[in-house]
């Protein structure tokens, strides 16, 4: 392994090794999702004709778990590391700014699908989906998975505090995933409120995903992967940057 | 080629989090080389900027102005090979909670894509006595465990320069005396060690040059032997049981009931011995001793710079009369 490869290693068995806690959580999180709103709102919530409520919400919570989980994974390893002091260790080396990234990015998107692939498993019973266009379904989960894997990098750059995070996390993250479509096509909201969801970057993850699932989607696929791919460059810019110039890690 | 060479380095920060409190001077022009091979001590209080120093050879930290450089590659243009020659005992005592110590150095290897580095580590891990810890989770050793986990670390892609940020703070005799016989061994096989250490003590055992920092300013840079000679050369030491005249204390050193007066020949001995005698104070266990490392750094520390006369001037020849 190469010196990148091994912070890559290093950080994918990190999460690894908590796997209870970083894999399982949010797995289980899933499902109780599924049984609540899919109970709830499986004869109020009209989506697609010929999709049913069920089918429909279980791409959206798979996409929803990759992002958060991705997004926790690079944000929570940097902020733990610069709290305990270990981050010297990695600091230490001649890995390059790159290098960082990438294994950062990478760990996320690995614990990302991992999760994804976990939520699958257990909520397709509730409602299988179609698979109409696999390869948008990896595409949207892997660009979406790097895309918070960098906003995750640059997260734990900014925090100095647990607080700090967690206010991230949760005033960010949670309402811009949660405010995408998961539990609903947006065409079902009043204009305004549509308008406002096209100006969130989730939404077209989320949608471009489904798109891979149902054939069908809000807005077109390649729209939402324009959108998509265009995020990931812009965070990836910022991250690449803060890295370079050592923002709140080298002084 | 020098081991290591600091040009001019320089580093202000701001005291205050928006920038507009007043400006600290952490180092201020300091330039010195460090030879290959050399076991070289860097002293001074606790402030006095040897950490700053370090982390800028390190890159943990940036100078503000000058220049750094590791066997002729500068740590901010050619950072990669300079941090390739620079191993760095860290003087925070940190850890990564989800390995293994054997699972750290491997990791810690492979950063400097070292693969298959496995004899080198368990050589590493019999030096220091971490052999039958190899396989413990970082959380369950003591301090003492992890400083030497921090020691493996930090050589485990064998680096020309060691550097040993205060490595032996809270550490108990016996890995004091594995730690020093391993790295003395190191540095007769070439490599160069940078020192930092509250125990004077040990650096005048162990490094052949000294350099004494003290509000972020070279004040002394010589041979250890040549510091010891050009300090005074004896100094006189006994107990009392009662309080020393103020102005004789200013002049001492004085630990508990241990008084010391820096002497520089048998005249001022005398001279010290009659004063005492005067105040009334009774003189025991009186010895003379050679003038240790810790004397000299007193002595450089203490030191006015030019100009500045000191507080309390005690005429010695009038306090003997």
């Amino acid at each position: 392994m190469t010196g990148w490869q091994t912070l890559l290693y290093k950080e994918t068995l990190r999460f690894w090794k908590v796997g209870f806690q970083t894999v399982g959580a949010p797995v289980l999180t899933a499902v109780l999702y599924m049984l609540i709103f899919g109970h709830v709102l499986q004869d109020q919530v009209k989506v697609y004709d010929q999709v049913s409520y069920t089918a429909f919400l279980v791409p959206g919570l798979v996409m929803m778990s990759v992002l958060q989980n991705a997004f926790a994974n690079s944000s929570s390893s940097l902020i733990q590391s610069k709290i305990m002091g270990s981050l010297v260790f990695v600091l230490l080396t001649p890995l390059s700014h790159w290098h960082w990234f990438f294994a950062y990015v990478g760990s996320s998107v690995a614990r990302g699908l991992l999760v994804g692939v976990g939520v699958f498993a257990v909520t397709v019973f509730f409602g299988q989906p179609a698979f109409v266009a696999p390869l948008w379904i990896v595409l949207f989960a892997v660009l979406g998975a790097a895309m918070l894997g960098a906003l995750g990098v640059i997260a734990g750059l900014w925090s100095e505090k647990f607080d700090q995070m967690a206010a991230f996390q949760n005033f960010v993250i949670m309402p811009m995933t949660f405010l995408s479509g998961v539990f609903y096509s947006i065409h079902s909201l009043p204009p305004f409120w549509q308008k406002v969801s096209h100006l969130n970057p989730f939404f077209y993850m989320i949608d471009g995903f489904r798109y891979g699932f149902f054939g069908v989607s809000d807005v077109s696929p390649w729209l939402s992967l324009a959108i998509v791919a265009t995020a990931l460059l812009a965070v990836s810019a910022v991250a690449v940057n803060l890295l370079r110039t050592g923002y709140k890690i080298r002084h | 080629m020098p081991a290591i060479s600091f040009q001019s380095v320089s580093k202000t920060y701001s005291s205050a989090r928006n920038q507009t409190g007043p400006v600290v001077k952490a180092l201020d022009d300091v330039s010195f080389d460090i030879r290959q091979g050399e076991f070289f001590g860097l002293l001074g209080p606790n402030g006095a900027g040897k950490t700053s120093l370090i982390s800028i050879l390190a890159g943990l930290s940036r100078a503000s102005s000058g220049t750094v450089k590791v066997h002729g590659s500068d740590v901010l243009a050619d950072y990669a090979s300079a941090r390739r020659k620079l191993g760095v005992v860290p003087q925070e005592l940190v850890f990564d909670p989800f390995f293994s110590v054997r699972e750290a150095l491997r990791i810690q290897s492979g950063y400097f894509g070292i693969k298959r580095n496995d004899d080198w580590i368990d050589e590493l891990l019999v030096s220091l006595g971490l052999a039958d810890k190899a396989n413990a989770n970082m959380r369950q050793l003591s301090g003492g465990m992890k400083r030497r986990v921090l020691v493996a670390q930090a050589l485990v892609h064998k680096p020309q320069v060691i550097v040993l940020d205060e490595p032996t703070a809270g550490v108990d005799v016996e890995l004091r005396q594995t730690l020093w016989q391993f790295i003395a061994k190191l540095n007769k096989q070439g490599s160069t060690v940078l020192l930092t250490t509250h125990y004077l003590e040990e650096a005048e055992a162990l490094c052949s040059r000294i350099a004494m920092l003290k509000q972020g300013r070279v004040v002394a840079l010589a041979q250890t032997s040549e510091l010891l000679k050009a300090a005074s050369s004896n100094v006189l030491r006994f107990k009392i049981d009662s309080e020393l005249p103020t102005h004789l204390a200013v002049q001492a050193r004085i630990t508990g009931r241990i008084v010391q007066f820096p002497a520089h020949n048998a005249h001022e001995i005398e001279q010290y011995l009659a004063a005492i005698r005067e105040a009334g104070l009774v003189a025991e266990d009186v010895e003379i001793r050679k003038a240790d490392l810790e004397d000299v750094f007193l002595d450089v520390m203490n030191k006015k710079p030019a100009g500045e006369t000191p507080a309390v001037a005690v005429d010695l020849a009038k306090v003997a009369t």
